[in-house]
């Protein structure tokens, strides 16, 4: 099948590959660019094991074609920790015990980002709603519901004291 | 000798980070920074991509496969079909449970996407476009999927290739589509007590197929070295030596040449134990070709063909005195084990420990039937989070209770605590032929009772029954039976279901230690590690736990069924416990005292009323490698094999109060108490996260999972579109507590938890349902408690509008 030439920024550095026009974002990323971090789920929009940031929105990489991407910003998990410092949700994530076997855990963090940046102080019950399309079969929500408070928190203080 | 003499023993204690802390895990680390390296992560040179072409139908002859248009596809390298494997003799294979299973369709299918063939290519791309152009040639046969006709006269024969034989691995059978009579318990005694009783109820209790859904998929990289004639086999496998075992027996592969590396696993629940034809076909694909094969099953693929659970048709009889003393109890089952028996559980349980169906209570007589049959459906049977058929038990067993508890018109807590098996009749033999270690039933319900205002929330439903409100509380009192298991009654393949440790502890003081179970999300590198730790005083931080590595880890029988605590934790500790053996050896030669001098204090051996005179487990394990006593060899490393003498028996008092809306048929969960005791708690923080986990996944049973078939076998509902998936805001919020009863008979008194909220949860919440139409006169109401199902109950009674 005839390949595209895509550009794009990833997390921060410009990325480059070629794709076929039915190439997934969530398989150029993983696969082409090496970052493993984001996950497959269910390769149907449901658990969000997939969740990466597509210029400032959170998607689900397995229902975007990576040529949709062209040009565009992509945050995937391993790109949350800056100058070897773990973002404060990863931080919390561990902290809290928001999580088990850690498949859903990237496209939570990157999900639980922005939905910090959206609304940085949002309630249990708003936590809730915004990670509802993302899946955990193994920690029932309730420590990661923590966690991205405790985070939020912790964001809202740094902020502060800046 | 000791650097650190002014540390009080509690400040030493605090630093090894040991049992009953709640150490944060070392896994996450690598999970959060996205750093965990999965099946689908591996990516080895020249590797290509497999995957299936699948039957539409569920019950159908194949007449023919053309795969030349496939071949010519651009990219797509090769097709295999059971021709091709024939001539291997692996077109079939032999099944955990005496049966055999087609690893490509062989002349016939037996369920809906089942696997035809193989598709191989350079990518997954390539592979589904190969896929497509597969041509099968299908004659369509009349199919069975209601098991209550599976052994009526003329039922269409599914399994024609074992029709003849007497048995199928499991005991005699009396019809082609049937695999197996079990019975437990007294018959005559049970018949007698039934005709002399005051009291009997009986009810049709059906656990309905489900399927645990782990996030990641089942899949697998197989990679044979032409050279060296060995196979790497990396799988999302709970069990890797026994799919080593297996593999060598199927292959015909000397398992010196077989190494099975089971990276991070996404989830199991049960679902990562079989054996799968994509791994069968993944190994083939690179014997043939001579590159690496991956496999990722599809999320459909997963729902729909590996590993499903339950599928239990129940009838459930009580007899009982005036007053609700149970005197009798019968369960007969009809088990729908779908096409091939492929269940993975101890050989000899064909039923798994379905006879713990007494549950938590003084049952003085009983007697369990169940037949296995098979359906034009999925194999499987024993997943999702349960130790083998438990869960089917524990809920016949709370159902029935609240059953009886409406008969004769009491309350649904106090029929519990009459009929409890008392905590002074610890060890108790069940009439069902099993030996509880360990608990305190009446205590435990006591202090859930207390916690949720009991008394008060019945007053409230009386309230709102005067009003027309639907309100409902659900009590579960289970006792969970976990840890498989002793050597005189458990084994797989014939092997025994021991557990295994090894430790190395090195010269400078830290120590590696290497385990035969996997963890597919518990946090064994943590929980391991603070055993150990306290066993050898070395600190858990400073201890390296690694599974997953047939090369490198003894051989253990894996992780599910609650068992790694239970078994793999006991042989953790007792390894630990042969290191401070030969410790004290080489310390009282550094002391220069003799054994009998010395005393272990946390981190060291001290010389009894000389407190300063001590040796360090750092000092001692350089001196194990620089400076032994005469005729003691060099090193400190053990291993330890640990056959359980019994099982563990875990068990919790959970109470739900739901709101039901009438119009509707909406539930809303207003709250759920789970007290659980499993013994002596090794990390805290990581038992309450198991039990929220275990919970969802019984919520989610509960509430709305169902995989349903169509008259013509047709599988409707295998995505996360169709099957239930609980999301942050349908999940209820879990209030956990706990008592602490040890098991007398394990190393630590630890009984393991990861399965008993789902055992326990699953009736909670349906008894809460049922109990909110009590009132009513409605005794039970089918699983999963959807709003639909539900409102069509509301309905029947009139009371929707
Ligand atoms: S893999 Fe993308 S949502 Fe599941
Ligand atoms: S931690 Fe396992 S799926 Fe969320």
């Amino acid at each position: 099948m005839a390949k595209t030439d895509i550009k794009l920024t990833v997390n921060g550095q410009e990325a480059a590959g070629s794709v076929e026009p039915r190439t997934l974002l969530i398989h150029f990323l993983r696969e082409q660019l090496g970052l493993t971090g984001s996950h497959i789920g269910c390769e149907t929009s449901h658990c969000g094991a997939c969740t990466v940031d597509l210029n400032g929105k959170s998607v689900k990489s397995c229902t975007v074609f990576a040529v949709q991407a062209d040009g565009g910003e992509v945050l995937t998990v391993e790109g949350l920790a800056q100058g070897g410092e773990l973002h404060p949700l990863q931080a919390a994530f561990a902290e809290d015990h928001g999580l088990q076997c850690g498949f859903c855990t990237p496209g939570m963090l990157v999900r639980a980002h922005r939905l910090l940046q959206e609304n940085p102080d949002p309630s249990d019950a708003e936590v809730r709603v915004g990670i509802s399309g993302n899946l955990c079969r193994c920690t029932g929500y309730q420590n990661i519901v923590k966690a991205i408070r405790n985070a939020a928190q912790a964001m809202r203080e740094k902020e502060a004291a800046q | 000798m000791s650097e650190t003499k002014t540390e009080t023993a509690a400040e030493r204690e605090a630093a090894l980070g040991g049992i009953g802390c709640d150490k944060r895990r070392k896994e996450d680390a690598r999970f959060i920074r996205g750093q965990g390296n999965y099946i689908d992560d591996i990516k080895l040179p020249n590797m290509v991509f497999g995957d299936f072409v699948r039957s539409p139908y569920a019950h159908a002859r194949i007449k023919s496969i053309d795969a030349e248009k496939a071949k010519a596809v651009p990219g797509v390298i090769a097709v295999l079909t059971a021709a091709d494997l024939k001539p291997l003799n692996l077109h079939w294979m032999p099944t955990l449970a005496g049966d055999t299973q087609a690893v490509l369709a062989d002349e016939k299918v037996h369920f809906q996407n089942q696997e035809v063939a193989f598709v191989i290519a350079e990518d997954r791309y390539a592979a589904a476009d190969g896929i497509q152009l597969v041509d099968v040639d299908y004659e369509e046969l009349p199919v069975l999927i209601d098991p209550k006709k599976a052994l009526e006269d003329g039922a269409p024969i599914l399994r024609e290739d074992v029709k003849d034989k007497d048995e199928v691995g499991q005991g005699p059978r009396r019809h082609p589509n049937h695999i197996f009579n079990w019975q437990s318990g007294d018959k005559d005694a049970t018949d007698k007590a039934f005709a002399g009783a005051q009291v009997t109820v009986k009810e049709e209790i059906f656990y309905q197929r489900v399927h645990p859904a782990p996030i990641e998929t089942c899949g697998c990289v197989a990679s044979m070295d032409a050279v060296s004639g060995r196979l790497t086999l990396y799988g999302t496998f709970q069990a890797p030596h026994v799919v080593r075992t297996i593999v060598s027996l199927i292959a015909g592969l000397p398992e010196s040449k077989i190494r099975v590396i089971s990276p991070d696993v996404g989830g199991g629940f049960g679902n990562k134990v079989g054996a799968y034809p994509g791994y069968v076909c993944a190994i083939v694909g690179s014997i043939v070709l001579g590159r690496p094969v991956k496999w990722i099953e599809s999320r459909i693929d997963n729902i729909s063909t590996t590993a499903f659970a339950r599928d239990y048709h129940m009838t459930g009889e009580l007899a009982a005195d005036k007053d609700g003393k149970i005197t009798g109890l019968r369960a007969n089952v009809l088990a729908d084990h779908g096409a091939f028996n492929t269940h993975a559980q101890p050989m000899k349980w064909p039923a798994g420990f379905f006879n713990i169906v007494t549950g938590s209570y003084d049952v003085p007589t009983a007697h369990v039937t169940v037949d296995g049959v098979y359906t034009n459906k999925a194999p499987g049977g024993v997943s999702y989070r349960c130790s083998f058929r438990v869960t089917e038990a524990a809920y016949l067993i709370e159902r029935m209770l609240d059953v009886l508890a409406q008969k004769i018109g009491v309350d649904k807590a106090e029929i519990r605590l009459r009929n409890f098996i008392k905590p002074e009749q610890f060890p108790y033999n069940s009439c069902l032929g099993w030996e509880y270690d360990s608990g305190d039933y009446p205590a435990a319900l006591k202090q859930a009772m207390k916690a949720v205002g009991y008394e008060d929330l019945r007053k409230e439903q009386a309230e709102k029954r005067a009003r027309g409100e639907l309100m409902g509380i659900g009590i579960a009192t289970f006792t969970e039976i976990v840890g498989a298991g002793p050597s005189r009654n458990c084994d797989i393949l014939g092997i025994k279901m021991f557990e295994s440790c090894e430790i190395r502890v090195h010269p400078t003081g830290s120590a590696t230690a290497r385990l035969g179970t996997k963890s597919t999300g518990q946090g064994h590198e943590t929980t391991y590690a603070q055993i150990i730790a306290t066993e050898i005083g070395i600190p858990s931080d400073l201890i390296t736990v690694e599974e997953g590595d047939t090369d490198t880890a003894p051989y253990g029988l894996g992780t599910y069924g609650s068992r790694t605590t239970p078994v793999g934790a006991a042989a953790a500790a007792r390894a630990g416990r042969k290191i401070r053996e030969k410790a004290k050896k080489i310390a009282a030669h550094m002391l220069e005292v003799s054994e009998n001098d010395l005393e272990w204090d946390v981190d060291r051996f001290t010389v009894k009323g000389v407190p300063d005179l001590s040796a360090t487990m750092k000092d001692i394990a350089m001196a194990a490698y620089s400076n032994l006593p005469e005729g003691l060899e060099h090193g400190l490393e053990v291993v330890d094999y640990y056959d359980p003498p019994n099982m563990t028996y875990p068990f919790g008092a959970y109470i739900c109060v739901v709101d039901v809306n009438r119009h509707t048929g909406e539930i809303s969960v207003r709250s759920f108490y789970a007290l659980d005791d499993c013994g002596t708690r090794i990390n805290p923080m990581i038992i309450e996260g198991q039990v929220h986990g275990g919970l969802t996944e019984a919520f989610g049973i509960a509430m709305g999972q169902e995989i349903v078939y169509d008259d013509m076998g047709n599988v409707l509902g295998a995505s996360f579109l169709d099957y239930f998936m609980p999301t942050a805001v349908e999940t209820p919020h879990w209030e956990t507590d706990h008592t602490v009863t040890p098991s007398p008979h394990h190393p630590l008194g630890a009984k393991g938890v990861g399965e008993s909220p789902n055992v326990g949860g699953v009736p909670a919440f349906s008894n809460a349902v049922v109990d909110a139409f009590a009132h009513l006169g409605v005794t039970h109401m089918p699983m999963p408690h959807a709003a639909w199902r539900v409102w069509q109950t509301c309905h029947e009674l009139g009371i929707d509008k």
